[in-house]
């Protein structure tokens, strides 16, 4: 065990204590369910990274998946009576047998083709769900009661025994998360993550190192959907009272596109993602009155400016950018025309969002469209 | 010893390889023809990426062909490829490490048999070093580290010195030398850089459209008037030596 290692693991901790502990005292409760969906759907875009990021995989079948796990987590919690936990683990089970068999096709096909696959089984799950709904204690596979519409007495879907109020429940998916965040360090710093970059590199390199291709493609859309099928139960006893109407198919494409922003190479950048894609629509509707409609043009747009200057997200990009603008304050380097405009870029991001909120929506959008113009030349 | 016996690979009307017996024997053999002889075919094929239509690999005593592509480097079978594919993301010393959990050797034995693949080679750069900060003669010299890893039985080198200048293929040329020795692995090299066939091969086999035209000890076969038509020009007339001194 190395020292840096020690001191990172320390200062993670810290952090998720300060998490766990400060942040309830401190944030009222719409403020807290928002923060629980934070961290359910950073779980969701870490699996998007371990498959894009490690294997090379591109799935835009995320939401999806995080429905089913959603879907599975209510039927199991009105059928069953099992403690929580295991209504994690048996939610996360099944969802990774069907997540593997979604990804039967990736040992085929790559590329465009499997994201199209992934994003018409996200179609297709989206209509599934529409016809059936998510399940409300009612009878038989469906488990939806005859009265059909959702009344009051709609028991919602029961929460952990420790953890039924808004704050405590926080707190309950915070940990389910670190330990999935856990998981998913484990596998990438030992065999699995070698034989993943090793894939990526060069499938038939792999094969030569003596790596079962197969094997280990299932194994990494395995991991990402059980994750993401433990994040989708917390998600129904989080909600409560699940709906279709809640989950579309373009949601899976906003993850996929804010795991990119935030960074899929490492896990603060799918923590990055899940507050692009639950913090920020809460702001803008809840706090500062925007349509938060708005937020596509900004992650489309943020989306191109990390793709041109920064593959490896935000999270990788963003100090970088902090450190060369303040070196250009300083003028203690010259620095170059390009990381000039990989700033100015960044900037008019940030800046568009602040107008949007601030000035108006228009200019707001102009400026933030400013960006991936500026990334564009910064790549020359 | 690997014996090669009427190996035929065809791809619709197109025959890379087109019945070739040929046997490497021990220490480090060459195998050179033009480009488009059938040379990187010929390693797919014993990587397992090409199923050949007729013939047999026999490698010390084992049907070649018989195993899973992915099952032939914990039989002891490693390659390295003409564009070098060492992987960025990881250091160096994963790198190598990869390739030992792959081989079958036991755990216990990675951190020592990994760094002294790595010292083997002669690599100055730290293990802990990602491979994508490294520059064109590193990733190479990473290459041969993960070629030698965890007791390898065949080693196929494809152009381990593309893209080198000269002074750094000598010293390649040394290690490459050393394997056999060291690892008792036989050695095939597939190189354009006569020097460097010279210098490690006892022996070499040449191959042009996808046919043996020589075998044996390198100096004679790189004397040999097929194999000196073969990369001067096709079946040109060979012009008479009366004739030419006129």
């Amino acid at each position: 065990m190395n020292r840096g290692l020690l001191i990172r693991g320390g200062v993670i901790l810290v952090l998720l204590v300060l998490v766990l502990v400060a942040v309830p005292e401190l944030f009222g409760s719409d403020w807290i369910f928002t923060f629980t969906s934070v961290a359910i759907y950073a779980v969701a875009a870490a699996g998007f990274g371990i498959l894009y990021g490690r294997v090379g995989m591109i799935s835009l079948g995320q939401v999806a998946l995080l429905s089913i796990g959603c879907w599975i987590g209510a039927r199991l919690a009105y059928a069953t009576s099992i403690p929580f936990p295991f209504l994690l683990i048996f939610t996360g089970a099944i969802t990774m047998v069907i997540g593997v068999l979604v990804g039967l096709p990736a040992l085929r096909l790559s590329g465009l083709y499997l994201a199209l696959i992934t994003l018409m089984f996200a179609g297709a799950t989206t209509v599934v769900l529409s016809q059936i709904d998510f399940p409300n204690g009612g009878p038989g596979f469906t488990g939806r009661s005859a009265t059909g519409a959702l009344t009051t007495e709609t028991p919602p879907v029961r929460r952990p025994d420790w953890g039924t109020a808004d704050s405590a429940y926080y707190r309950y998916v915070v940990i389910v998360a670190a330990i999935l965040f856990l998981l998913a360090l484990v596998h990438v710093a030992a065999k699995p993550g070698r034989a993943w970059a090793s894939i990526r590199e060069s499938e038939p390199a792999a094969l030569a190192a003596g790596v079962n291709i197969t094997l280990y493609k299932l194994w990494a859309f395995a991991l990402a959907s059980f994750m993401t099928g433990v994040a989708g139960c917390l998600l129904a006893a989080e909600i409560g009272v699940p709906r279709a109407i809640t989950f579309q198919t373009q949601d899976s494409l906003t993850l996929a596109a804010t795991a990119l922003i935030g960074g899929i190479f490492s896990l603060w950048g799918a923590l990055v993602a899940g507050i692009f894609n639950q913090l920020l629509p809460f702001l803008f509707q809840a706090q500062w009155g925007v349509n938060p409609n708005f937020l596509l043009v900004i992650f489309g747009a943020g989306l191109v400016q990390v793709l041109l200057t920064a593959p490896g997200g935000l999270i990788d990009q963003f100090p970088k950018d902090m450190a060369n603008l303040g070196r250009l304050i300083a003028r203690k380097v010259p620095v170059t025309r390009q990381a000039a405009l990989g700033i100015g870029s960044i900037l008019a991001l940030i800046l568009g969002i602040v107008f949007l909120i601030t000035v108006s929506p228009l200019v707001g959008v102009i400026v933030v469209l400013l960006s991936p113009i500026l990334a564009a030349y910064a790549v020359n | 010893m690997v014996e090669i016996e009427n190996l035929t690979v065809r791809f619709g009307g197109v025959t890379p390889i087109d019945g070739i017996s040929v046997v490497f024997d021990s220490g480090t053999c060459g195998l050179i023809g033009p480009n488009g002889a059938g040379k990187t075919t010929f390693f797919n094929v014993m990587s397992g990426f090409v199923k050949p239509a007729g013939g047999t690999i026999t490698a010390f005593g084992e049907n070649l062909l018989k195993m899973a592509d992915f099952r032939r480097a914990r039989w002891g079978l490693r390659r390295t490829f003409q564009t070098e594919m060492a992987i960025e993301q990881l250091s160096v010393f994963d790198n190598v490490a990869m390739i030992h959990e792959h081989s079958g050797a036991k755990r216990a034995t990675r951190r020592p048999d990994v760094l002294s693949a790595i010292e083997f080679v002669g690599l100055k750069a730290s293990p802990k070093a990602k491979v994508g900060g490294l520059g064109a003669r590193e990733r190479r010299l990473v290459e041969i580290a993960r070629a030698v890893v965890g007791k390898p039985r065949l080693v196929l080198l494809d152009e381990p010195a593309a893209g080198l200048p000269d002074e750094e293929t000598g010293h390649l040329g040394e290690v490459i030398q050393r394997i056999p020795d060291q690892f008792g692995a036989l050695v095939i090299l597939v190189d354009h850089d006569m020097s460097l066939v010279s210098a490690c091969c006892q022996t070499t086999a040449v191959i042009d459209f996808g046919r043996l035209i020589a075998s044996g000890l390198t100096a004679d076969v790189l004397r040999d008037e097929h194999v000196m038509r073969a990369y001067l020009g096709t079946e040109a007339e060979v012009v008479p030596e009366e004739e030419a001194e006129r």
